[in-house]
């Protein structure tokens, strides 16, 4: 029998970039929040020896314990679901601070067009444009409308960029925080390649702050060392934005935030269309406990959001062969695996050094920004030099036909460590009707709830962007002075072995259709209107690009929406 | 341990490490410095790059030999007969060369020996509950079976081969033949108890890799020359004063070690 707590205004479900936003921005105007974070705390001084590529690297420290719950996976719904035994294509958070603290600090707004990519698509193309099966939807908000909320959280991360932005991205009414980060020999000769053909190259917005910068919430961080170590690490210096070096100390600091570690929500209470509050154990021993609240907000990663819905039986799950409900609805992922590799045997980089979000890039074929008529696909993809930081274990690079072993591999893997730069795409996915999350019929997690299974596969569209989105690579990459290049343009199917992106998005989508989403714009549940649920679980597609700008942007909409809420409660919509 | 006066299997090397230094003895200098974090940029780094820090508890009245002595070289895992196997195998994968030390001065297998004793050995860390079903190949390792059992079968499996087409154990082999035993098992043409050859392949050349180029504290990499080989600075607190420059800035590494404060 759960132990049931003193009621609270709010409280909030995992506490990463969405939980820290939304419990800063409620602090702040008074209103008491319970942060409940299934994880440990965290702070800088865990990463003192956090240079260490094996252990973070390769070992996953800073990753959810899969050996406690996982996600299963199959490519189509003839196949039997099989655990995620061990990482592989994308690597949960875990802690305080989330996936927010192994991020790399890419920082992209999604395109105007994303927002209403179903509108604009058959206003340009027609309706026979999209593909049988593909679900696209318009997200119930538009760029401009999101546009504010962008603006928040670049100032309180301290976003550096470019002072102008090109004309084939959205409008900002705002510059970056800060200015744009150091310029690499390597990332000068993808941008002077990419001009001498007429694209647009420009330095990617990145959350490793490019100086000092104090926020306007007082929090002063840091200027980026370029050491290499960002993605999956903590950032020493907290020059890296994340959640435990940026909103959660000023929510702690209004006294008005009760966060509670290793506290793992298993279910939420609800009764005529509200909840009542979450039900949580306490892990270390086992206890359970209820917190009723008038708002429960989810601000968990994609998976845990959707599961947390379904196993609490909330809202309508989604029936694929029906096409009716929401939640798991729109599944989609990453479209990688279009690049080229330029080798140079007369010259060495430096690209051991970097920082998560160091890099050039280009949107000339990401979005709608291209004629996609004689094209078999739609979207497209960022491309882009970046230099995170190449470290030895995970970089050997060599030529194709290289042995994969022995003194060949040595002499060859040794010769280029330093000597190759990397173009690539990173291509948008677009929902299908056969792709979506559904609770696993067999697994469970420790606690005996079952595993979310994923159901997805790369389509032909995704193979067709794949392939021409990898020309453009080579082209740019062909304009840079190498000795030769090596462009990758084929997918197969989706495999859960190598890594890939850690950008899993859908399964609770907004939008202005309640049979087609799950939350309204302002992140409000359509079946539940004291619920709020926001992350890349909103999303209807994911783009071109990383998602954590577009994530941070809907947090504050979201707290803006409870703060509305709380005052008065009904629906926002 | 059957014979005690037997000499550990890697003694240090002085020659070869001579051979390795001269090989790679311009990798010194390179100067960082960050400023903004006091206690962890500078803090601690070494003034040049011929005196080593200590370390911790040795005092400077113990013996050379004695603080030479590497007492993480001893087995947590392997018995000596697995320990050989996967010394000699690993240098055919990453043999020594004249760019530098191989697997076996670099204490990849110490390396291995302490990796499956830790919880990546016992997978403690990964989804280990039952049903297990045989798996598309994109659907990754699903066995029960840990990684340090598959580990055992993989060392056994490669004698067990050489015995039938040599009619020799595997560390007797010449290393032509080393090499084509290996291909066997990378090209799945061998058996290990039913379990694809190549899984066992993939994993004996993923853990080679580790131990050449991880932080020399897990027992490979010994003496960074692993690191030296590349030029990989390790652990640099910042390249800010580097990022920008053109051609390749070469620092006398720093490990984790060194970045011990007290």
């Amino acid at each position: 029998m759960a132990t049931k707590l003193p009621k609270v205004p709010v409280v909030v479900v995992g506490m990463g970039w969405v939980g820290g936003i939304i419990a800063a921005e409620l602090t702040k105007a008074g209103i008491q929040v319970v942060g409940l974070e299934r994880g440990k705390s965290r702070s800088t001084e865990d990463y003192y020896h956090v240079h260490d590529e094996l252990r973070y690297a390769n070992r996953y420290e800073l990753m959810q314990d899969l050996s406690k719950e996982t996600v299963t996976y199959r490519n189509n719904e003839k196949v039997r679901a099989l655990p995620m035994r061990s990482y592989g294509s994308f690597l949960l958070g875990d802690g305080l601070g989330g996936a927010g603290v192994h991020w790399n600090g890419q920082y992209y707004r999604f395109l105007p067009y994303d927002f209403e990519i179903r509108s604009k698509t058959i206003e340009r193309y027609g309706k026979n444009k999209t593909p049988e099966g593909m679900t696209l939807q318009d997200w119930g908000i538009t760029y401009d409308q999101l546009e504010p909320y962008f603006v928040k959280y670049e100032q309180m991360a301290g976003i550096s960029g470019e002072p102008t932005t090109p004309d084939n991205v959205g409008k900002m009414s705002k510059p970056y925080a800060t200015g744009p980060m150091k310029v690499t020999p390597g990332m000068k000769l993808f941008s002077d390649a990419a001009k001498k053909l007429g694209y647009k190259p420009y330095m990617i917005p990145s959350a490793n702050l490019s100086q000092d910068y104090t926020n306007p919430d007082g929090v002063a961080r840091a200027a980026c060392q370029y050491c290499g170590y960002c993605e999956r690490f903590g950032c020493e210096y907290g020059a890296k934005a994340d959640p435990v070096v940026t909103v959660l100390p000023v929510a702690q600091q209004t006294g008005k935030l009760e966060l509670r570690t290793f506290a793992n929500v298993t279910g939420i209470s609800h009764t005529g269309g509200k909840a009542t509050g979450v039900t949580y154990v306490h892990t270390p021993t086992g206890e359970e406990f209820f917190q009723p609240a008038d708002v429960v907000v989810l601000a968990s990663y994609v998976f845990s959001n959707v599961r947390l819905l379904l196993t609490s039986k909330l809202g309508k799950p989604y029936d694929p062969k029906s096409g009716t409900g929401a939640v798991g609805r729109n599944y989609c992922y990453q479209v990688n695996g279009a690049s080229t590799t330029a080798f140079y045997d007369d010259k060495e980089f430096n690209i051991f050094m970097g920082a998560g979000a160091l890099g050039s890039s280009l949107d000339d074929f990401n979005g709608d920004n291209f004629d996609h008529k004689d094209l078999k696909f739609l979207h497209g993809a960022n491309i882009r030099y970046t230099q995170a930081g190449l470290r030895p274990i995970q970089h050997n690079p060599t030529p194709s036909g290289t042995p994969g072993w022995g003194q060949a591999f040595k002499q060859a893997s040794i010769k280029y460590a330093n000597r190759v730069l990397n173009i690539a795409g990173q291509g948008a996915s677009l929902p299908f009707r056969h792709h979506y999350l559904d609770l696993d019929p067999v697994y469970k997690d420790a606690l005996g709830l079952p595993l979310m299974r994923m159901t997805f596969d790369f389509e032909d569209q995704d193979k067709e962007l794949v392939k021409f989105i990898a020309s453009k690579t080579k082209e740019i990459a062909d304009q840079m002075g190498a000795t030769k290049t090596e462009m990758r343009d084929s997918l197969s199917t989706y495999s859960i072995v190598p890594y890939q992106s850690t950008h899993n998005t859908g399964g609770t989508t907004m939008g202005a259709d309640p049979s087609v989403s799950v939350v309204n714009n302002y992140l409000q549940m359509w079946d539940a209107e004291n619920v709020f649920i926001c992350g890349a679980s909103n999303f209807q597609h994911n783009s071109g690009y990383n998602p954590t700008a577009t994530v941070g942007g809907l947090a504050y909409r979201a707290a803006e929406g409870v703060a509305k809420y709380l005052q008065k409660p009904g629906s926002l919509a | 341990m059957a014979n005690e006066e037997k000499r550990p299997p890697q003694q240090p090397q002085d020659d070869s490490r001579r051979r390795f230094l001269k090989y790679t003895g311009t990798a010194i200098g390179g100067v960082v410095v960050g400023g903004v974090v006091g206690g962890l940029i500078g803090a601690n780094r070494k003034e040049d790059g011929k005196t080593k820090p200590p370390a911790p508890g040795a005092s400077p009245a113990t013996p050379a030999a004695e603080s030479d002595r590497d007492y993480n070289q001893a087995f947590m895992f392997f018995n000596q007969n697995q320990f050989q196997i996967t010394e000699a195998a690993t240098e055919r994968l990453f043999p020594a060369d004249d760019l530098g030390p191989g697997a076996k001065e670099l204490g990849v297998a110490f390396f291995i020996d302490h990796q499956l004793a830790s919880a990546y050995g016992t997978n403690a860390r990964d989804y280990m509950m039952a049903p297990f079903y045989q798996a598309e190949a994109y659907q990754g390792y699903q066995m029960a079976f840990r990684r340090r059992e598959l580990f055992v079968l993989g060392l056994e499996a490669l004698d067990g081969y050489s015995n039938n087409h040599y009619k020799k154990k595997f560390v007797k082999l010449t290393p032509e033949e080393q090499d084509a035993v290996l291909t066997a098992f990378e090209s799945d043409k061998a058996d290990v108890k039913g379990v694809p050859a190549s899984t066992f392949f993939s994993m004996m050349r993923s853990l080679t890799l580790e131990g050449v180029y991880s932080d020399p504290l897990y027992g490979g990499n010994k003496n960074m020359g692993g690191w030296k080989m590349r030029n990989f600075p390790g652990n640099q607190m910042s390249y800010m004063d580097a990022i920008e420059k053109d051609g390749l800035v070469k620092m006398e590494p720093l490990s984790l070690h060194d970045h011990l404060t007290s």
